[in-house]
């Protein structure tokens, strides 16, 4: 009976072990498809997750009755530490899962959310469905790009403008439906809801972000960066009360939302007032 | 005796200051429900619901008492409440301001719920993209547990649960119970084969109910108020009242809670008519998943069976309109691109259909249809409704049916300027 030899891993350490089979005389650098750093050391890089991202990582798993259900919130966790998801980050949520990285992989690919390159320091979302495309939403989407676009070439979806990670650099991409149409066309900087934009005043906003402002969302905390909302996606708030409640307190109360409810506290229309003491119904017991 | 136009029930407290705070939801009569029910058993909480009529709000508008009852009264293995808070059906904006003013009123529901259904641990499965949302419910699941409404012997009743809010990644699918459960289980969120069902074979294949968010905020009201009381708003077979979330181009845009069975003409009138006058050309009564509407349904009750008998569904009553402004082919081929893109490629229907319907689409959009083309949407349509593994691939097909039903011309229109075009270039040459 042969030994079932263990499955490959990609990264640096079977890249150096098919090269190494080469032979000697073989210049393994010039013939690689792949030019990566260090591809040849002994050591991996550092591994960008320290000992608090494990810790968390623990946390989110023992927060589920099984582990597996803490992928997506460590995704987002390694989304918080690297801006987007890197092979290293897909073999860190493996190891703490006992997952394989194919089977992370193929969760990291099917969600929108899961970035696969470095993010900006912020993610501008513009809704192009078609209410909010209807409404300008088209229009909004368009003008950006050509605004965060360089050489006369339009920043397409999920690129960059900027140094990736650099204060000020702006991921631009089209977003379903945000679920706020009443206040379209909307876009989101960070996932916080920017309302009823027009291509000036989306254009007025990135330019904000470019100079390291952080203007106030419409409905949502005050801006933060991508990192930071990531680590919130992941489960973790301000561990300091008076932070996280600046966050949860801030605003939501637009006038579309409010509108049905105020214009019944106008005319003075409610429901049917709610009876007294109605008892639960009576049921046989079996 | 009808109802008032606007009945707020569950937006009642959203014109409080700091209205997703813990005071103020205890203020309006907050967590009152849960010591009626906790008091109560399990099968009257389950026939309660059913005596209301409830009907889930998530589109479906399956009887929400009737889901609970499947699930089995023993306890063999865990039993799992999941609250569908994955809100992305084009249109559709009711659960996200809901969760951001109420939270509490979820988390009383879930606790009534959770207790009707023998479960100890409930799973609110929100959109990633609605982080204000995530963050209002954790500190609202944070202030319920300080406050012993959620973990051990909640009340001194006996009763525990926990309740983890847990945030999507970006897939329009897993708003389907099945790939939202595969989510949650921390798989790429694909539908499963029914069945089983999630009450047989659920969350870790063990018992599990899905409700939609505005369903289960529903049920403190109806444990206070009763089933008589929630059958004074809304129609004999879909009552209660509806968050109605109007869209588009309207005067006053926004969330109308109405009762079920209000039609566009009345909701019309509540948010100030078409905006600057231009007229109603197609609108969709609760999503673009819906068949499409045009200015002659504006009487069609909106309720479960009155949009069904116009050829069209409730779904999520969420109310886009659209102004003669808007081309019909044009907003079908911007639904058609997102169906496209959030098919997840488990059924070949869906996922090849999609692709070619949106590329016939842009073709024709672009000016370089045939009328061929329209047979051969229709024809892929055929392919794809009924014959997808969820209902993913029926709402795609929705828009594309129903647009060439009213409005067929227009889709004529952009090949007969094909043709137009053609004679041109061939009178030159």
């Amino acid at each position: 009976m042969t030994t079932p030899s263990e499955t490959p891993r990609p990264g640096p350490r079977p890249a150096k072990q098919t090269f190494a089979a080469a032979g000697e005389d073989v210049d393994v650098m010039a013939i690689s498809p792949v030019q990566e750093e260090g591809m040849l050391t002994d050591d991996r890089p550092a591994s960008p997750f320290d000992d608090d991202i494990v810790a968390k990582a623990r946390e989110l798993a023992a927060r589920y009755p099984q582990s597996r259900s803490a992928l997506l919130p460590m995704l987002h966790l390694v989304q918080s530490v690297e801006g987007y998801v890197s092979q290293e980050g897909v073999a860190f949520c493996a190891d703490q899962l006992g997952l394989s990285e194919a089977e992370v992989s193929a969760v990291v690919t099917f969600y929108t959310m899961y970035k696969r390159r470095p993010c900006g320091e912020h993610l501008v979302s513009v809704c192009t469905n078609t209410l909010c495309a209807a409404l300008g939403g088209d229009a909004i989407y368009q003008r950006l790009q050509e605004h965060l676009g360089s050489d006369g070439k339009p920043l397409g979806h999920e690129e960059v403008a900027g140094t990736p990670g650099e204060p000020g650099s702006i991921m631009l991409e089209h977003a379903e439906c945000l679920a706020a149409c009443d206040l379209g066309p909307v876009l989101q900087v960070n996932y916080e809801y920017y309302d009823n934009q027009t291509p000036e005043k989306a254009v007025e906003l990135v330019d904000a972000l470019r100079r390291g402002e952080k203007p106030a969302p419409s409905r949502g905390a005050p801006l933060s960066d991508f990192k930071s909302v990531e680590r919130q996606l992941a489960g973790f708030f301000p561990e300091d009360t008076d932070a996280f409640r600046a966050d949860v307190d801030g605003p939501s109360q637009a006038v579309e939302t409010l509108r049905g409810a105020q214009l019944a506290a106008d005319r003075g229309w409610t429901a049917p007032a709610l009876p007294d003491d109605v008892p639960l119904p009576e049921v046989e017991h079996k | 005796m009808s109802a008032d136009p606007i009945t707020p029930v569950l937006t009642k407290r959203w014109l409080s200051p700091q209205s997703w705070r813990l005071s103020t939801y205890e203020k309006l009569e907050g967590y009152t429900a849960i010591r009626k029910a906790l008091a109560g058993t399990p099968e009257q909480l389950v026939q309660l619901v059913k005596d209301a009529g409830l009907r889930g709000r998530g589109g479906a508008g399956f009887p929400a008492g009737v889901k609970w009852s499947f699930m089995p009264p023993n306890e063999d293995k865990p039993h799992y409440l999941v609250i569908n808070a994955d809100e992305g059906e084009p249109g559709t904006c009711k659960d996200i301001p809901l969760m951001m003013a109420d939270p509490h009123s979820l988390i009383e529901g879930c606790v009534i719920a959770a207790y009707a259904m023998r479960s100890h641990h409930c799973f609110i499965y929100v959109r990633g993209e609605a982080l204000h949302c995530i963050r209002r419910l954790n500190a609202a699941v944070r202030e319920a547990y300080e406050a012993g409404y959620l973990g051990k012997n909640i009340l001194g009743s006996g009763f525990d649960l926990d309740i983890t809010v847990h945030a999507g990644a970006g897939a329009y699918i897993c708003g389907e119970e099945t790939a939202l459960l595969d989510s949650l289980e921390g798989r790429r969120g694909q539908p499963r084969l029914k069945p089983p069902f999630p009450a047989a074979a659920g969350l870790y294949a063990a018992p599990t109910t899905v409700n939609n968010v505005e369903t289960i905020a529903s049920v403190p009201f109806i444990v206070n108020g009763g089933a008589d009381w929630f059958r004074q708003m809304g129609s004999e077979k879909s009552p209660g009242p509806k968050i109605f979330s109007i869209s588009g181009h309207v005067e006053r845009p926004g969330q109308y809670e109405a009762p079920l069975g209000t039609t566009l003409r009345e909701l019309l009138e509540l948010c100030g008519g078409m905006k600057d006058g231009i007229p109603l050309k197609f609108w969709t009564p609760g999503g673009s998943s819906t068949p499409l509407f045009t200015a002659e349904h504006l009487d069609v009750p909106l309720d479960f069976e009155g949009a069904a008998e116009a050829g069209s569904m409730l779904g999520t009553t969420a109310v886009q309109v659209f102004n003669e402004t808007v081309s019909v082919p044009w907003a079908v081929m911007k639904w058609t691109q997102f169906y496209e893109h959030e098919s997840c490629g488990k059924c070949t229907p869906c996922r090849e259909g999609t692709y070619w319907l949106a590329q016939i689409l842009e073709r024709m959009v672009a000016g370089r249809g045939t009328e061929e083309d329209i047979d051969t949407l229709l024809d892929v349509c055929d392919n794809i409704l009924g014959r997808s593994f969820c209902a993913l691939g029926d709402g795609a097909v929705s828009p594309i049916t129903s647009g060439i039903k009213y409005f067929r011309d227009e889709f004529l229109a952009l090949c007969e300027d094909n043709r137009a075009k053609q004679e041109l270039v061939g009178a030159q040459a």
